[in-house]
């Protein structure tokens, strides 16, 4: 009995250690192929930094330039997306947090937006290219601009839903115990208290939408030169990055990865500052 | 009203909050139309899908599916090269990374030390954040070319050979295929489900554990039949949302999949994914081509939905049957 | 027992139900002004129940209702036209847990004074000064009114909620369980509080400290499964309660 006990006791220990040594292998697989990554950005990324992707428009093959016009039209439509699609998600995550609390239509909605939010980008794309670039005939920064702001929307709604759902409700009900109406509890106390959380979430989505590359193939697809004009196409970083790698041309691929740097560098750097200026409080 | 005696305060009491009585359900049905608009955009979405692959629908009805012709100059579509390239990356994709991620998160909450847990997971959610285009370049650039001479060959000889790899493994060594394409992958999707792992499995209350570990249980045990179980509806939304994100992914997979439309003989034939054939095809395409390009997009946003679907009511069966209020 | 003229809150034959379960059963009793009223009773007795039906707090949440009638100077507040909100400013409630605003203390006191009267800065000061002394709390806040109401402690933080409940003048103050979360010494401070207050305003309190029931209040009711056993004077209900449940619950031999 007592040696029966001691072996089953040998051979857990023995699975234990080897399910352990697994894990160790597995993180070190992880990290091994993400650090290779993060060296070839190094590498080749950041030599092919410098002022002049600032100074000149996206070249003709063969020629030398920069990537001025590319991060413009990046910018411009990331702005316009963002500033589109962020009050439509904050408001709806409102609606699914606070109003739609016990109600059936929230639900649903909830399980619709998850839907959206896994929608793949390319299909976001093509949506608009139906409804927007087919019926215009012509691509444009609008239309990028549009498929930005839906990429976000659904990210919006369910960051806005989950940090007001963490309120908790003791703030609500002294906040009505004292007669206040609910949209004044939710503007005054809910979203003070969700504050750090919903602007976290945003940036986060901000850093999402900035790197999609598919949705803007068939919207604004690109523009060699620059132009601050929304409503013709317009160059952005990653359709740039796309045409350029995959080119035959040195050149072409050494700004691909100049841009592939900036983009990687932009989004780290918002990352880095949701954590810095937002502390989440973890729970 | 009997209640106040102080009648001016009554008076200004009454008239402010009467002013603004106007804003309660302006507000609510505001933030309810945003709410209905989500539904509106998705509805929106399917429609124009459907409109859009009208002519391919018609003119290829359900033979689509498994036609795995792709001929734009005798305009016949099939959509069984780009489906069956879908799955295969996504499943390889899957295959690789939910175990090494379930490694990494159990690492980050149970076996790391202190000083390494913090790094190492700012480390990973900062990778979960690069964008996908960034995998696809380095895939290209630097993976394909020493998977192409190194590893490919010796992989081709070895397993090429013996009776159920072969059927995987063989084949001339392109470096791009199915096989590298599911690699980029499953490498971008596991920051993303380990990181979602691991914020379940911290949740996890020390009590629980340590009951455990009081019974005499080993790490290993404590982590395979507690914190599992427990985390059991996190982890399965974990996986199916790394599964949708690899099903929909376009630009870590076209860079490396080879973008030929044919049907494959092994892992690492080149081959195509249906969210790599629109990208490619369809901004020169046109006609009947472009509509069955759509028509594949209407697939790819069914097969994501469907999964996401699944992935839920999974979760809801297993909350039901033991009771818990979902 | 408590006189029709000195009755602040009249309850007659309330019920209360949580969908179909029946919390409240026919509850009638008068709580008196300007006097304390604790409510007692073993967990799940419905003293917090009752207390949140005299706001209308319920009404938060779709599976709740009541029936009967609830008269605050002799208008019944379940049946009434007049708006909630203006119900809740006279019928003020602190909670077992101190929630303050993510404002600051100056801002938390306000809160309630801006949603009804249109002050100006100098008499909303006084007004904020006047209710914090009035709470005991004026002393240690006085030099950090613009920071955040979370840097309180929690006997602090509890006071900051009764500050804001009476700075809007409400009639009546709800206390649901308002020590159970605090330390014996910001307990106490909180009860002399409450020995002060009804001197203005009727004080409903419960509370699962029999014993704080026996200090602070001037009639007691005890509460058990929804129906109201015993009503009277706190000193007769300690000393020689009528019914024998009472007594069981009193005497330790029930919990």
């Amino acid at each position: 009995m007592k040696s029966n006990q001691n072996s089953r006791f040998y051979w857990r220990k023995c699975k234990n250690t080897l399910m352990l040594s697994l894990a160790y292998v597995a993180v070190i697989f992880g990290l091994f192929w993400l650090c290779w990554i993060i060296f070839t950005l190094v590498t080749r990324g950041i030599p092919a930094l410098s002022p002049d992707l600032f100074l000149h428009e996206t070249p003709a093959p063969n020629e030398t330039g920069g990537l001025i016009n590319a991060i413009l039209g990046s910018l411009l439509m990331v702005a316009a997306g963002t500033l589109l699609g962020t009050p439509i998600g904050i408001l709806a995550g409102t609606y699914l947090a606070e109003y739609g609390r016990y109600s059936r239509f929230a639900k649903v909605t909830r399980f619709l937006n998850d839907i959206l939010l896994s929608a793949p980008s390319i299909i976001i794309g093509l949506f608009i290219y139906s409804i927007y670039v087919a019926q215009l005939n012509h691509f444009s920064g609008w239309a990028g601009a549009f498929a930005l702001a839906l990429l976000i929307i659904p990210i919006v709604v369910r960051t806005t839903d989950s940090m007001l759902n963490l309120v908790p409700n003791n703030l609500r009900e002294a906040a009505v115990a004292l007669g206040c109406p609910q949209w004044r509890v939710i503007v005054m106390i809910c979203y003070r208290a969700a504050k750090s959380g919903i602007l976290t979430g945003i940036l986060l989505a901000v850093a999402r939408i900035a790197g999609e590359t598919a949705p803007l193939l068939f919207t604004a697809l690109s523009n060699q030169f620059m132009s601050w004009d929304m409503n013709s196409p317009m160059a952005n970083l990653p359709v740039v990055i796309y045409q350029y790698a995959a080119s035959p041309f040195t050149d072409w691929n050494n700004l691909a990865w100049a841009g592939a740097t900036l983009i990687t560098l932009f989004v780290l750097c918002l990352n880095i500052a949701t954590r810095v200026f937002f502390q989440p409080k973890q729970k | 009203m009997n209640f106040y005696k102080d009648r001016k305060f009554m008076l200004k009491v009454t008239r402010k909050c009467l002013n603004h009585r106007w804003i309660e359900p302006l507000f609510k049905y505001t933030t309810r139309f945003f709410a209905l608009l989500v539904f509106l955009l998705l509805s929106a979405i399917l429609i124009s899908l459907i409109a859009g692959s009208w002519d391919s629908i018609q003119q290829f009805g359900w033979s689509f599916l498994w036609h795995d012709e792709w001929d734009p100059v005798q305009n016949q579509y099939g959509a069984l090269v780009p489906i069956i390239g879908t799955i295969i990356t996504a499943l390889l994709a899957l295959v690789i990374a939910v175990p090494v991620s379930f490694g990494i998160a159990a690492f980050l909450t149970e076996l790391a030390p202190e000083w390494l847990k913090r790094p190492v997971g700012i480390a990973i959610e900062m990778l979960a954040a690069i964008p996908s285009i960034i995998y696809g370049m380095w895939g290209l650039f630097v993976f394909v070319p020493l998977f192409q001479e190194y590893i490919q060959p010796h992989l081709i000889e070895t397993l090429g050979d013996l009776p159920v790899f072969d059927l995987l493994f063989s084949g001339a060594p392109f470096g791009i295929g199915l096989f590298s394409a599911g690699l980029i992958l499953a490498i971008m999707i596991i920051p993303f489900i380990s990181s979602v792992m691991r914020d379940v499995f911290s949740v996890v209350p020390p009590m629980l554990k340590e009951s455990a570990y009081g019974l005499g249980s080993t790490t290993w045990e404590v982590i395979w039949k507690v914190i599992l179980p427990y985390t059991r509806t996190g982890v399965i939304g974990s996986i199916m949302l790394g599964l949708g994100r690899a099903l929909g992914e376009t630009m870590a997979v076209t860079f490396v999949i080879g973008n030929a439309f044919q049907l494959p003989s092994s892992l690492f034939s080149p081959s195509t994914s249906i969210a790599s054939a629109i990208a490619n095809e369809f901004n020169e395409a046109g006609g009947l081509q472009k509509s069955s390009l759509i028509e594949l997009g209407l697939l790819l946003f069914l097969i994501t939905t469907t999964v996401l679907a699944i992935s839920r009511l999974m979760i809801l069966r297993m909350n039901n049957r033991e009771g818990k209020k979902s | 027992m408590v006189s029709l003229s000195e009755t602040k809150i009249a309850v007659n034959n309330l019920n209360f139900y949580y969908g179909d379960f029946h919390a409240l059963k026919n509850i009638n009793l008068r709580v008196a002004k300007n006097k304390v009223t604790a409510f007692i009773g073993p967990s799940g007795c419905g003293k917090s129940t009752l207390l949140r039906t005299f706001n209308r707090m319920f009404e938060l949440y779709p599976n709740q209702r009541a029936t009967g009638a609830i008269n605050l100077d002799g208008e019944n507040l379940l049946a009434t036209d007049t708006d909630i909100a203006l119900i809740r400013a006279k019928v003020g409630m602190v909670f077992q847990k101190p929630t303050p605003f993510p404002m600051s203390i100056y801002d938390n006191v306000a809160f309630g004074i801006r949603l009804f009267e249109k002050l100006s800065k100098s008499e909303l000061n006084d007004r904020i000064e006047w209710a914090l002394t009035k709470s005991a709390l004026w002393n240690e806040v006085k030099d950090k009114l613009y920071q955040s109401g979370d840097s309180l402690s929690g006997g602090q933080q509890q006071r900051l909620c009764i500050a804001r409940g009476i700075a809007i003048k409400p009639d009546v103050l709800l206390l649901d369980e308002p020590c159970s979360a605090l330390d014996p010494i910001s307990t106490m401070k909180i009860e002399e509080l409450i020995n002060e207050l009804k001197n203005d305003y009727t004080v409903a309190m419960v509370t699962h400290n029999m014993q704080q029931a026996a200090r602070c209040s001037d009639y007691t009711a005890f509460m058990y499964l929804g129906e109201l056993v015993e009503f009277g004077e706190t000193k007769q209900i300690f000393d020689k309660p009528k019914i024998q449940r009472t007594e069981d619950y009193i005497r330790g031999k029930m919990g």
